[in-house]
């Protein structure tokens, strides 16, 4: 499932041809992210994001299994057991600091990749469900993010459980018997930690596994460039290995540099200092806010502030925080342009830009205090959140008359870098099929 | 299909908003707790900065103001006796620290509660044994345990050197301080239960530094800083070796990099 002129493996220490004959395990690495997967050679460090995000998953995963060594989820022990944790256990500072801001990272690594694919318009045919597998990833990484939130039981990871599960409230009816389910009580308590905690464990490896039909199902029409357009022959790609692996290995580092930058000298910058109090019933922080990466949605919750049609405003902003991520899994057919990068659709790019600003406009009001003028400023952005996906993308898509498109990803490299190869590919780049 | 729901679902949701825009806000009274608190002063100590370390002088001093001021109130429960190595103390200081206190135990040979002398393994023992005792004592206020504070609290470590400076100063006009409290404008809400804690020459350093507020104040935002983040030290210092390891591995990986790309067009 990829491009003819694809490398195959073929195994040269007898070892390995041992392995593949019988479990073609070295293969699937190969033809998965070897050299035997053909990448368009123009893509740029934004398409560095996919494999960073893959890495954040992974720091997780691996400090998130040794520091459950150490935890206990338990309502008494929680919030003292953490602190065993950052006093105690030896590195234990360090793991729980690298798993802290791992979760910060996961999201800006994962939200600039979601940016990616909007310019790039890679939820275009036919990679809808790459995408839409994406969008499943974000919710579950939501979903995960929260409930390890509330495991170190402080005062944040208490209020922010209250608050969050009485989203469920709100639907007519059922949703104070639905809370009650969920919570495992009238309020969060053990019952709460102990499924949070159990769950906490086991979504990273459901997230892994979408991971991996996500790598499948974008091994079939292969990655999308900044053109946009589709490849059409070997003179378009280079192989994954050694080029795309060097090149997404230094972008790594970069990453971890910052990661430690942050990990070292600033592990709490993007906490809340609330959440080093243990938990308290019966005191109620004055702002009970998310962790930065909900912000953006709960500025959308709590825009909307007035009944309508009948319908109360709390379940009104319940809708719309859902639905604002739910709407991406349309988008494939909300855009109905048949250009895919934003670089060549001049309208839409004005738009695009737009967005990338209200939605930072939506995390600060998110941040701040429900009072006014936030509360104004994040229903107009909100306005703008939904106009853009359901209403202006729609439009424009159809009245906007794209630029003219290079004809191949070749012509365009080598037309813009002046080379006089044309149609030249690196020595072992490009052996022919067979 | 998919666009004629969608852009109908996205003018619903606009309109809802748009009227929730328009309507007419109820009139905000300006609350004087906002108006009046302030933000901590910046206080400069050696802590600071990605490369600080704490001053041990620094650190004994703050640990003997605790010891002789703070903690007839307030618990530090997640400190034991051992970590104050990290202070500068010897082992054979820390048993005689340890000793000072009567820590709860069980009687070996009659199985009733009792007590016993404290060993560097013992946790700090809190001055009351439960929060009814510790506001029945103040007040009705529960002094808050210390260990964490400066990590509790936005800007800790300037919010307690401010907060133990911050008083003696004079409500302003027409702001009431309710009886038992004090006025305190690095208090979230002003009013703060405890009385002004530290005064001039209060405690004898053995350093010979003299006793000031402002120099006990510094002393225990040193303090509490470590009991908050006792691995400060080690943990910068691992970070500059982390930094230095990825700027190399940077270079090298941007070595590769190029090195791999040379002569190709992309």
């Amino acid at each position: 499932m990829s491009f003819p002129w694809a490398q195959h493996y073929e195994p040269k220490a007898p070892l390995m041809r041992w392995i593949d004959s019988r479990l073609p395990l070295p293969r699937l690495v190969y033809n998965a992210v070897g050299a035997g997967y053909p990448v368009p050679r123009n893509i740029n460090i934004w398409y560095n994001f996919g494999v960073l995000a893959g890495v954040a998953l992974m720091v997780q995963i691996i400090t998130g299994v040794i520091l459950a060594m150490h935890y206990s989820a338990h309502v008494t022990t929680a919030f003292l057991s953490v602190e065993h944790i950052m006093r105690n256990v030896n590195y234990g500072w360090l793991l729980r600091y690298l798993h802290m801001n791992g979760a910060s990272f996961f999201f800006i690594v994962v939200y600039i990749h979601i940016f990616r694919g909007l310019y790039y318009g890679s939820y275009k045919a036919p990679r809808e469900v790459v995408w839409m597998l994406g969008v499943v990833i974000l919710l579950l990484m939501m979903a995960t993010a929260f409930m390890g939130y509330v495991l170190p039981w402080g005062q944040m990871s208490f209020w922010g459980a209250q608050v969050i599960t009485s989203l469920f409230s709100a639907i007519p009816l059922v949703g104070e018997p639905i809370r009650v389910w969920l919570v495992g009580g009238f309020a969060p308590d053990n019952a709460t930690i102990t499924r949070f905690f159990s769950l906490h464990f086991l979504l990273p490896f459901v997230i892994l596994g979408v991971v991996i039909l996500k790598i499948w199902a974008l091994h079939i029409p292969g990655s999308t460039n900044p053109t946009g357009i589709d490849v059409k022959g070997p003179q378009d790609t280079l192989p994954f290995h050694p080029y795309f692996t060097a090149k997404d290995f230094f972008g790594l580092c970069i990453y971890l540099l910052i990661f430690a930058a942050v990990v070292f000298f600033a592990p709490n910058a993007m906490g809340h200092p609330d959440n080093y109090i243990m938990a308290n019933n019966l005191s109620t922080p004055a702002h009970i806010v998310p962790e930065w990466y909900f912000w953006p949605f709960y500025a959308i919750l709590r825009a909307f502030t007035i009944d309508f049609l009948f319908i109360p405003a709390k379940l009104w902003g319940v809708i719309a925080m859902f639905a604002s991520i739910l709407l991406l899994f349309f988008l494939p057919w909300l855009d109905t342009s048949r250009v895919r990068s934003t670089s060549y659709r001049p309208m839409y790019r004005i738009w695009f830009w737009v967005l990338v600003l209200d939605i930072i406009v939506l995390a600060w009001c998110g941040g701040a205090p429900a009072e006014e003028p936030y509360v104004r400023i994040s229903q107009i952005a909100t306005m703008y959140y939904f106009a853009h996906f359901l209403i202006i993308l729609p439009i424009v898509s159809a009245i906007e008359k794209p630029l003219p498109l290079p004809n191949s990803i070749a012509e365009s490299v080598f037309r813009t870098k002046g080379a006089d190869l044309p149609g030249a590919v690196p020595a072992g780049a490009a052996q022919p099929a067979e | 299909m998919v666009r004629l729901v969608g852009i109908a679902a996205g003018l619903l949701f606009c309109v809802v908003l748009l009227w929730a825009a328009v309507t007419p806000r109820d009139a905000v009274v300006p609350d004087p707790v906002k108006i009046y608190h302030l933000h901590p002063r910046e206080v400069k100590l050696q802590q600071d900065g990605p490369f600080g370390t704490f001053d041990r002088a620094q650190l004994q001093r703050g640990f003997q103001v605790y010891k002789e001021v703070c903690s007839a109130c307030h618990a530090l429960s997640l400190i034991s006796f051992r970590n104050l190595k990290a202070l500068g103390f010897s082992d054979a200081e820390i048993d005689a620290i340890a000793a000072q206190y009567e820590v709860p135990s069980i009687d070996p040979s009659t199985g009733e509660p009792a007590t016993r002398p404290g060993i560097p393994t013992d946790r700090f023992p809190s001055p009351f044994p439960n929060e009814i005792a510790a506001r029945a004592a103040n007040n009705n206020a529960y002094p808050p345990d210390l260990s964490l504070m400066v990590k509790a609290r936005h800007d800790g470590q300037n919010y307690v050197y401010s907060l133990l400076t911050g008083y003696g100063k004079e409500p302003p006009k027409g702001f009431s301080v309710p009886d038992g409290l004090n006025y305190n404008p690095y208090f979230h809400s002003l009013n703060i239960a405890m009385a002004q804690p530290l005064v001039d020459d209060q405690v004898t350093y053995a350093d010979g530094t003299p006793a000031t507020v402002e120099q006990m104040a510094k002393d225990v935002a040193t303090f509490l800083r470590w009991t908050a983040e006792p691995e400060l030290e080690q943990r910068r210092r691992i970070g500059v070796g982390a930094i230095i390891y990825l700027l190399i591995l940077s270079g090298l990986a941007y070595l590769a990099y190029r090195r791999v790309w040379a002569g190709v067009k992309h």
